[in-house]
């Protein structure tokens, strides 16, 4: 059985005038210690994925039907006793923006040694030196020091790896990484993603990995799932997705890498933007920017469906294949 | 810490200058003081006599270097009714005036937290939209308003308290006088400090419910919910503390602020503090105690301050005061 399992999850925002669907009907499974990333462009629904998993969506915004089975569990009924002893203890988030992540006026040291008695029967010292076995885990230098500074005291890259110690803590079964190092300096950013998947591995923790980068879901994960408008369009294997993409959206991602392109040749960007959630198209949301449209594209929604290798909601992806191969074979 | 503190010191000083300056300006635009000290049978050449001896025919600079250089010296002038130390005659009302201003600091703080903590978390029920009403009601009701109904309610119709005066009161020390030692000082005593603090109160509820509404939207407070920290230590340890850096500056500008409030509130009662003392000052054109109070209200409003300052940084982790000096 999975550890995670999300069916025909929805969430809506009740907005002012309208109330508008962020999410809509998606399902996906976690596997025990499986590492999966969700990509997608900014406002696709990747981030309210995350926090949905652990019942985070705060007003004006809520779950209006689907379940998210945790450990056959339903998060989406648990009661706020059952959701507090879930968050922080099986179940750990990292945050996007280490820099407003932690509270600027407590200690280090308070903050993790709180999440410790908030799930634990523990003596504030066994609770410290817990604290100070984690923080190395994660290459912080002197973590006994470490423990009585307060978080403007360090760098954003130390807040992070001490924002995974604290998520670490507890030894939960599924971290939920929401885009963990898109605020960090580019140099720093690898050996985060470094760490966090070293430390996934050797404490076969699973891994929810939500990012805009192709290039870090194909390193980190085993799975993934490609949003757009709300929806999950493509799912299946990392290696398959990005090796051989199936839906033009996904084909699009990948073709707009910067790796994908020579020297001195102009970047390949997918044409337009993702419509706002309010002013979803009819049909395939992505249709207005898909060079394959059609009639049928502009006037029903494709259903996500099992092609091959991957899942893909497309009604033209046998055609692409066939148009693939045939190009292929001339080349 | 230390080069803070000078700094902290050099600037209450240059503020203490302006303010005697104002105070010491005044004193020139309030009428002859000689109509009151002398009686009308009094002949030109005696008033003449009588101005060069006060020194009142000086030039303006060669007065205020007297009135300064003795104000250092602990003398503010000699009052024209009491014919005593203006600073004497200050100092004897100030006690009243302070637990007047302590007793309703203790019901701002007791009642402000708890309640601008409750209507942020529980904005839409209906004790919280009673609380947010009548603090709006609190801070349109002037305070003179405020203490002349009360006395009518609980004084005259009840008659659950006293509505005038200290009651009994215990010495303590020189000329400090105390309320909270009896229960006849502390039946005296409540009214006035409600009415008080029924202008300060409903401010702190709004701000303190505005500030921690606003801390409870942030990263940090989202990110202790997801670390599955019990609610109470999110609300009282996580948030209140970060709402309270910005209440706490404001609350030192509003203590100085309410001693100089007490001027309603004390002349309602008729409690014996300075604010009853200045009113009737202003009546005698009794000028030294008139600049006498505003210099003391004024050292006052600095001292708070600076304190306030000091106490900031020693909440605020991200303020580091030994480094500020430098």
């Amino acid at each position: 059985m999975s550890l995670l399992s999300v069916r025909d999850l929805t969430v809506k925002f009740a907005m002012r005038d309208e109330t508008v669907t962020a999410l809509n009907g998606i399902s996906f499974d976690v596997a025990k210690g499986e590492r999966l990333g969700i990509v997608g462009e900014s406002g696709a629904g990747k981030s309210i994925t995350g926090f949905s998993l652990m019942n985070l969506i705060s007003r004006p915004g809520y779950v209006d039907r689907g379940e998210i089975l945790f450990d056959g569990e339903d998060v989406v009924k648990m009661s706020d006793k059952r959701l507090r002893e879930l968050r922080g203890d099986k179940m750990a988030m990292i945050f996007q923006d280490p820099m407003v992540t932690l509270n600027p006026v407590l200690t280090i040291g308070q903050q993790m040694i709180e999440t410790l008695l908030a799930h634990r029967k523990l003596s504030r010292e066994e609770a410290r030196q817990i604290a100070i076995v984690k923080l190395r885990e994660v290459y912080i230098p002197s973590p006994e020091e470490r423990l009585d500074q307060y978080p403007h005291e360090l760098s954003g890259g130390m807040r992070q790896r001490i924002i995974i110690a604290i998520a670490l803590l507890l030894d939960p079964q599924l971290i939920i990484a929401d885009e963990p190092t898109t605020a960090l300096d580019v140099t720093i950013q690898a050996d985060i993603m470094e760490l966090l998947l070293e430390l996934c591995q050797s404490n076969k923790v699973g891994l929810i990995l939500i990012t805009h980068d192709l290039g870090v879901v194909s390193q980190m994960t085993e799975r993934t799932l490609v949003m757009y408008a709300g929806r999950i369009i493509e799912a299946g294997r990392t290696r398959e997705i990005i090796n051989d993409p199936q839906h033009p959206y996904t084909q699009g991602l990948i073709n707009a890498l910067p790796q994908q392109t020579l020297p001195g040749q102009k970047l390949r960007q997918i044409p337009g933007n993702m419509p706002s959630l309010t002013n979803i198209p009819p049909g395939c949301p992505f249709n207005p920017r898909c060079e394959y449209a059609t009639d049928l594209c502009r006037t029903r929604l494709p259903e996500i469906a099992q092609y091959g290798q991957v899942q893909v909601a497309c009604h033209e992806v046998q055609r692409l294949q066939a148009e693939g191969e045939r190009q292929e074979q001339k080349a | 810490m230390f080069a803070y503190l000078v700094k902290r010191v050099f600037q209450a000083i240059a503020v203490m200058f302006v303010i005697s300056l104002i105070a010491f300006a005044i004193q020139g635009n309030l009428g002859d003081p000689l109509r009151e000290l002398v009686g009308q049978s009094v002949s030109e050449e005696v008033r003449q006599q009588l101005r060069d001896e006060l020194g009142l025919n000086d030039s303006f600079l060669k007065q205020y270097l007297r009135f300064a250089g003795n104000a250092l010296q602990g003398d503010l002038g000699t009052s024209y009714f009491f014919k005593e130390p203006a600073l004497d005659v200050i100092m004897k009302k100030l006690p009243a005036t302070l637990e007047l201003v302590l007793g309703a600091t203790i019901i701002i703080i007791g009642l402000s937290i708890p309640l601008g903590v409750y209507t942020a978390i529980k904005p839409d029920t209906i004790l919280s939209r009673v609380i947010m009403g009548l603090s709006i009601v609190g801070i349109s009701i002037p305070v003179f308003l405020t203490a002349i109904l009360m006395i009518f309610v609980f004084s005259v119709t009840y008659g659950w308290f006293p509505s005038f005066g200290r009651g009994d009161v215990v010495h303590v020390w020189g000329y400090w006088e105390t309320n909270f030692a009896t229960a006849d000082g502390w039946m005296h005593i409540i009214l006035p400090s409600i009415a008080l603090a029924s202008i300060m109160l409903p401010l702190f509820v709004r701000l303190i419910r505005a500030e921690m509404m606003e801390v409870l939207q942030s990263e940090y407070v989202k990110y202790a919910v997801a670390k599955g920290i019990r609610p109470w230590r999110i609300y009282f340890v996580h948030a209140l503390k970060n709402t309270l850096l910005p209440v706490i500056t404001v609350g030192g500008v509003q203590i100085g602020t309410m001693v100089a409030y007490t001027i309603l509130t004390e002349t309602v009662f008729q409690w014996p503090g300075m604010g009853f003392m200045f009113l009737e000052a202003v009546n005698r054109v009794d000028t030294p105690l008139i600049v006498a109070y505003l210099i003391v209200v004024g050292f006052i409003f600095v001292v708070t301050n600076t304190i306030v300052d000091l106490i900031y940084g020693l909440v605020n982790p991200t303020v580091n005061l030994a480094r500020m000096g430098a």
